[in-house]
């Protein structure tokens, strides 16, 4: 198979998820735009750990499927304040420090 | 150059571009839609399909052990605990108009632009370079070499790992608690 197929759909995969996080206003959404591009990161090293004929590829996408989890723990931890504190999740209204 | 390697290449090519094709376009139009859509549980169903084509996608790479990570982690745990976020935030169910915000256009326009970039830069560097079929034979099977790099060379890593995911527990719950 081709490398750049692979490329190219984490790619695109990336793309979807950076106008996630742009366009989204609901924190959970935002949260889960951010696993769309972690999910393209590990396509990513996997299809190079293939290509280069090593195994490290996928160790390193096991370390950020780690940090992944513990990142949509915090995530959700602090979206779950925020709803307590301001009964809602609008990130838009979270502006209390713009000047 | 090696004509055997090169037809058993084909061969095996057919099944997995077929494989491919398929996972690609639902990964492609659920995190489209993912993104686009009113309602909040579809949004999180979508996502579930992409993370399942993502899992496919790695047992087309030969990494069947990070392709059960995947489902174990991300639709085990991730997407349930996305749920639970979304039903404590008491998420309105059916549609809600109002999950956009005003950057819509300039976020799309920026996505475009990075697709392009990227497009072009990966078109460049790695134009007709094959992943090779059957490219690991080392150890038996791929878990145990993954097993002996995680605690052979990357010991340290999954040490820091252990910590980092012992840190994010303790945070959560002292984040997320009331007083």
């Amino acid at each position: 198979m081709l490398l750049n197929e692979f490329l190219f759909l984490a790619a695109f995969l990336f793309c979807t998820g950076v106008y996630g996080v742009l366009a989204r206003k609901n924190g959970v959404l935002v949260l889960m735009s951010i696993e769309l591009i972690l999910n393209a990161v590990n396509i990513n090293l996997i299809a190079f750990g293939a290509f280069n004929n090593t195994i490290t590829g996928q160790v390193f996408a096991l370390f950020v499927i780690a940090v992944a989890a513990a990142e949509v723990g915090i995530g959700l931890a602090i979206v779950l304040l925020i709803y307590r504190n301001r009964q809602s999740i609008d990130l838009d209204k979270v502006d209390l420090m713009k000047g | 150059m090696h004509t055997l390697t090169l037809a058993l290449v084909n061969e095996l090519n057919v099944g997995q571009q077929v494989a491919f094709g398929i996972l690609a376009l639902a990964m492609a139009i659920s995190a489209l839609r993912l993104v686009t859509t009113k309602n909040l549980v579809h949004a999180a169903l979508y996502l579930t399909v992409v993370l399942a084509g993502a899992a496919g996608i790695y047992i087309l790479l030969a990494a069947e052990f990070v392709a059960i990570v995947q489902v174990l982690v991300y639709i085990g745990a991730i997407v349930v605990l996305v749920l639970f976020g979304l039903f404590l935030t008491r998420a309105p169910i059916g549609r809600d108009q109002d999950l956009d915000n005003n950057q819509r256009w300039a976020g799309a326009v920026v996505a475009l632009l990075l697709l392009g970039v990227l497009g072009v830069t990966l078109q460049r560097a790695f134009k007709g370079q094959h992943v090779a079929a059957k490219y690991l034979a080392n150890h038996g099977s791929n878990t145990a070499a993954i097993g002996f790099s995680i605690f052979h060379d990357f010991v340290i890593p999954f040490e820091a790992a252990s910590v980092l995911l012992l840190a994010a527990l303790v945070g959560a719950v002292v984040i997320a608690r009331r007083d």
